[in-house]
């Protein structure tokens, strides 16, 4: 990726389109981050293609000062594979919500992780439908009271980070809407991961799903209802940092330390980069109230991408080939001359 | 080696001589003839496609003008020796112009029961029949569903030719190490070898070709080869054979030649667009019947910078053409019916933002999964309107195999020249088909002239249009100061912003419409084949063209007059569309359809009253069907 001389601010980022997101939607709080991530990432604006789907969230690209496409319900995670597969130079942001990502576009969704296309999927994750005014969407809880679910849903919900590491996923990272900080971080560990990133997004709608989060933005209690994972760092978190998790047979287990006789050396430490996806699915699964829901990056591990291996089998075809261009092609095989007679 | 296994060969021939069954005398005579129409058929495991390509590739190489047809169940393997599993390939060469595959066929080779059951309609009353003895068992007879024999039956109308062909096969390759199911694989190469002595062709083509597909199996080259040539041999020494036919080679434009199938056309068309264009080429694509071989092919082109993309299915076949048509890319997605329907929307997309698209549509017959591998002309209305909402695009057909090269290449040009979508209809008759083809060099081709918007065009509006074409400017991303978004809400004219003012909708529907409307400025005008003053004009489109032309031919031979016009272009019509129709008494509009491309012109041709012929069996026209009606309509006249 080509690194520009100047050093770019999250301002060089925004467009001059008036903001049609309702005030106090988490939506503005993730388009701030985001421009921070890119201004931190000092990718020229010219070289990023930011691509959504339909939805709330899928406006984003009309707000941001890139190249950018707002496409059709669920093809978002198509359309960015095309465009990153067709030009490997660019920086490709995929924008969706979770019904963009995991209803209509499921497909594409899990096709597009499985070939890690070298992409960022950012998945704004507010377990409603929006735009079409309040309908339960594939990450509403079980019984969740919707306008199209009066008496409750009677169906499961797709845990996002579950979907991901079972699609082959390499990078899923999790941070919540007003978590500017964090979700600045996270994009931008995305960004810098080679492959397909997916960062899901816990986002408050404040119309028709309000406080969906709030036990895990609580002032007083966040911190002991999440947990911020750091690569290389035991798993510890709570209020006065005294509660960790430890592997308890087949399972996670919160501990606490001190009183609960447990010394810090007991904890699990963190390690994005393995390979083996057990321990990181437990950590992606993990739900309030049973245990914190995790945050940060919570798998990250390298594996060649699609597009790389796009280019370099056509360099490698393109060492031996008999054909250089169409005429080559042409007059290829069995071919036979007619002559005048 | 081989010359001395002959001469043991021979010997053993002479016990089966004497089993053979024929009706017609013993002499081989020589006859010259101006054309011949064979079908091979065979159960789908017989190797008929390969058998009847080798046929015309022979023939082509000979010199021949040739015209083949695939006619083969969508089973990979049904159950063997029923109707439903058979697959024919029939191939008409000729020694002038040879524009379809022929209605019926001189030769009919059955390779089994089910295989004579289903075909022997297409066989001409008189022409020779080749069965394997062998099949024409009791048990696969009644698997056939026949309470009689058939060769008893029919062979006052055919001469029939019984060879043992499941036994000599095995008696050729008792030396080889091969399994008996190895073995008898190769059988087809052995009614083979009987037809190219039939029509006295050399063997080397398809030696050579098995020399250079099993390169790795001396075994597999061998005993191939070693079959052809008992084949070849058994049919010179039996004498059964009726006669011996000499078919001269065609009196052709001089050139370089070479056989082409629809599907191969229309990949290699792509490319050149977009070697033209100076871009590189994406295809994003989901398999399916009869579309694929387009995908095999460019996927073969990686020596060319050919990208592929094998999608999760067919919406994100067209989605990520799109979204390489806007990182810059000549982009496509290749389908066939069923997968249009569902590219539907994407498409609406693509005309919304004005992107450079082309989306092949291998037509088969439909609705649903329908008749996969049967052709059939009903996608057009699908392809004309077949969108939410006032989307126009341009559609346009190729009408031959070989032509399909063309209109690929025209459809690339479309596409990047006007910045639309372009719908491309072939069908499952030009796909499979090939015929011989005058190779173009790439420098003949017109160059394309992409409307790329650059660094020097101040203020870009991504919906500033040229004022005459009302094309817009195309700024690849990675451009800087061109930064721009684009969506498929409807924007504002110019700007691009998103809008909802109800003029400016209208505005941009007109524009959108307009612009297509002016690529009739850019294509060739309607051209009479035929009698300019005949009072009958046939109207035909896509890939009915050699019947159409062939009937045309004949009936004009007959000192009749009669017109025939060619659509290639769908949407937009031709300028001279509706001036050119006016000028004849009777229309009859030809389709393998129930009448959509007269529909379409009774919309867009004030007052007019066509006549519609039309046929939905799966199959082409035969040109003594539609020359039957054209003289019935000329006696109604």
């Amino acid at each position: 990726m080509e690194q520009v001389e100047y050093k770019l601010t999250a301002k060089d980022f925004k467009s001059d389109q008036e903001n049609r997101w309702c005030p106090g939607c988490g939506d503005h709080a993730i388009l701030n981050s985001i421009q921070k991530a890119m201004a931190e990432l000092d990718i020229a604006r010219e070289k990023i293609a930011v691509i959504s789907g339909v939805g709330c969230s899928s406006r984003f690209p009309y707000y941001m000062n890139t190249y950018g496409f707002h496409s059709i319900h669920g093809r978002a995670a198509a359309i960015a594979s095309g465009v990153k597969v067709a030009n490997p130079d660019l920086a490709v942001w995929q924008i969706s919500g979770d019904g963009d990502a995991m209803a209509i576009g499921g497909n594409h969704f899990i096709h597009a992780i499985r070939r890690n296309i070298n992409m960022n999927m950012i998945i704004f994750n507010n377990e409603i439908y929006g735009l079409t005014k309040g309908q339960y969407s594939p990450t509403s809880p079980f019984g969740a009271v919707t306008k199209s679910s009066p008496f409750g849903t009677v169906e499961q919900p797709f845990h996002p980070g579950e979907l991901v590491i079972g699609a082959q996923g390499k990078f899923f990272a999790r941070s919540i809407d007003y978590n500017v900080k964090l979700t600045t971080d996270v994009c931008v560990k995305a960004a810098k991961h080679k492959g397909t990133s997916v960062v899901e997004i816990l986002q408050n709608c404040v119309i028709y799903n309000d406080a969906c989060h709030a036990a895990l933005t609580d002032k007083e209690e966040k911190e002991n209802r999440t947990i911020v994972l750091k690569h290389g760092e035991p798993m510890i978190f709570g209020k006065e940092k005294d509660k960790g998790l430890i592997l308890d047979g087949m399972k996670l287990k919160i501990v606490t330390l001190a009183s609960g006789g447990f010394t810090i050396d007991d904890l699990l430490v963190h390690d994005a980069h393995e390979n083996n996806p057990g321990i990181h699915t437990m950590l992606a699964n993990m739900r309030y109230p049973d245990y914190p829901v995790a945050l940060g990056v919570i798998r990250q591990v390298s594996a060649v991408t699609y597009e790389e291996s796009v280019v370099n089998q056509i360099s490698k075809v393109k060492q031996t080939a008999k054909f250089k261009s169409m005429n080559d092609v042409l007059f290829s095989g069995n071919t036979w001359e007619v002559k005048d007679k | 080696m081989s010359f001395y296994f002959f001469l043991a060969y021979f010997v053993e021939l002479n016990c089966f001589k004497n089993q053979l069954q024929y009706t017609m005398s013993k002499n081989a005579n020589i006859v010259e003839k101006e054309d011949v129409v064979i079908r091979f058929s065979g159960d789908s495991g017989d190797g008929m496609q390969l058998t009847g390509t080798q046929f015309s590739n022979t023939s082509a190489l000979f010199g021949n003008d040739v015209s083949t047809f695939p006619d083969y169940p969508a089973e990979i393997r049904a159950p063997q020796g029923t109707v439903g599993g058979v697959s024919g390939f029939q191939l008409h060469f000729g020694h002038s112009e040879v524009n379809t595959p022929g209605d019926y066929a001189d030769v009919l080779v059955a390779m089994n029961p089910a295989a004579l059951k289903s075909n022997i309609i297409w066989a001409k009353k008189g022409g020779t029949i080749i069965i394997n003895e062998d099949a024409f068992t009791e048990k696969n007879l009644v698997r056939a569903g026949y309470d009689f024999d058939p060769i008893e039956k029919y062979k006052r109308d055919y001469n029939f030719i019984c060879a043992p062909i499941s036994n000599l096969t095995k008696e050729a390759l008792k030396d080889f190490e091969m399994d008996q199911k190895s073995i008898l694989r190769t059988k087809n190469m052995f009614a083979l070898g009987m037809v190219y002595w039939l029509f006295d062709r050399p063997l080397c083509y398809t030696e050579k070709f098995f020399e250079e597909k099993f390169r790795k199996k001396p075994q597999v080259v061998e005993a191939n080869k070693l079959v052809l040539r008992a084949g070849f041999n058994f049919a010179e020494t039996i004498e059964a054979l009726p006669m011996h036919y000499k078919v001269a080679p065609a009196k052709i434009k001089s050139g370089t030649y070479r056989n082409i199938s629809g599907n191969t056309a229309t990949a290699w068309g792509l490319i050149a667009g977009a070697e033209k264009a100076n871009l590189p080429l994406f295809c994003g694509s989901y398999p399916i019947t009869p579309a694929t071989e387009i995908l095999h092919e460019l996927a073969m082109r990686k020596d060319l910078g050919v990208k592929t993309f094998q999608a999760e299915d067919e919406i994100a076949g067209i989605c990520t053409a799109i979204g390489a048509a806007f990182a810059g890319n000549l982009a496509c997605t290749t389908t066939s019916g069923p997968g249009l329907a569902l590219k539907t929307e994407a498409s609406g997309l693509a005309v919304i933002t004005e992107l450079p698209l082309v989306i092949v549509n291998v037509q088969r017959g439909g609705p649903s999964t329908g008749l996969p591998t049967k052709t059939e002309q009903s996608d057009l209305l699908q392809a004309l309107h077949g969108r939410s909402g006032e989307a126009p695009l341009v559609v346009i057909a190729a009408s031959t195999p070989s032509n399909c090269f063309d209109y690929a290449f025209e459809a690339s040009r479309i596409a990047l020249e006007h910045m639309t979508p372009v719908i491309l209809l072939t069908d499952g008759f030009l796909a499979n088909g090939s015929e011989p083809w005058r190779i173009p060099k790439m420098e003949s081709l017109p160059t394309i002239n992409v409307p790329f918007a650059t660094p020097e065009d101040e203020n870009y509006l991504p919906y500033n249009r040229d004022p005459e074409t009302l094309v817009r400017k195309w700024a690849i991303p990675g451009m800087k100061g061109l930064e721009h978004r684009i969506g498929g809400l409807e924007k504002m004219d110019k700007t691009g912003a998103v809008s909802y003012v109800p003029e400016n909708h209208e505005v941009m529907t007109y524009l959108r419409d307009d612009k297509i409307k002016q690529v009739a400025q850019t294509i060739p005008e309607l051209k009479i084949i035929g009698d300019e003053d005949a009072d009958l004009l046939v109207i035909g489109w896509g890939g009915t063209y050699g019947h159409l032309y062939s009937a045309i031919k004949d009936i004009r031979k007959e000192g009749k007059k009669i017109a025939f016009v060619h659509f290639h272009y769908l949407w937009p019509l031709p300028k001279n569309t509706v001036e050119l129709i006016g000028k004849f008494k009777k229309v009859v509009v030809c389709e393998l359809n129930l009448g959509q491309l007269a529909d379409h012109l009774r919309v867009n041709v004030p007052k007019l009253e066509c006549e519609k012929f039309n046929k939905i069996q799966g199959q082409p026209f035969t040109i003594v069907e539609l020359s039957e009606k054209f003289n019935q309509l000329l006696e109604e006249l």
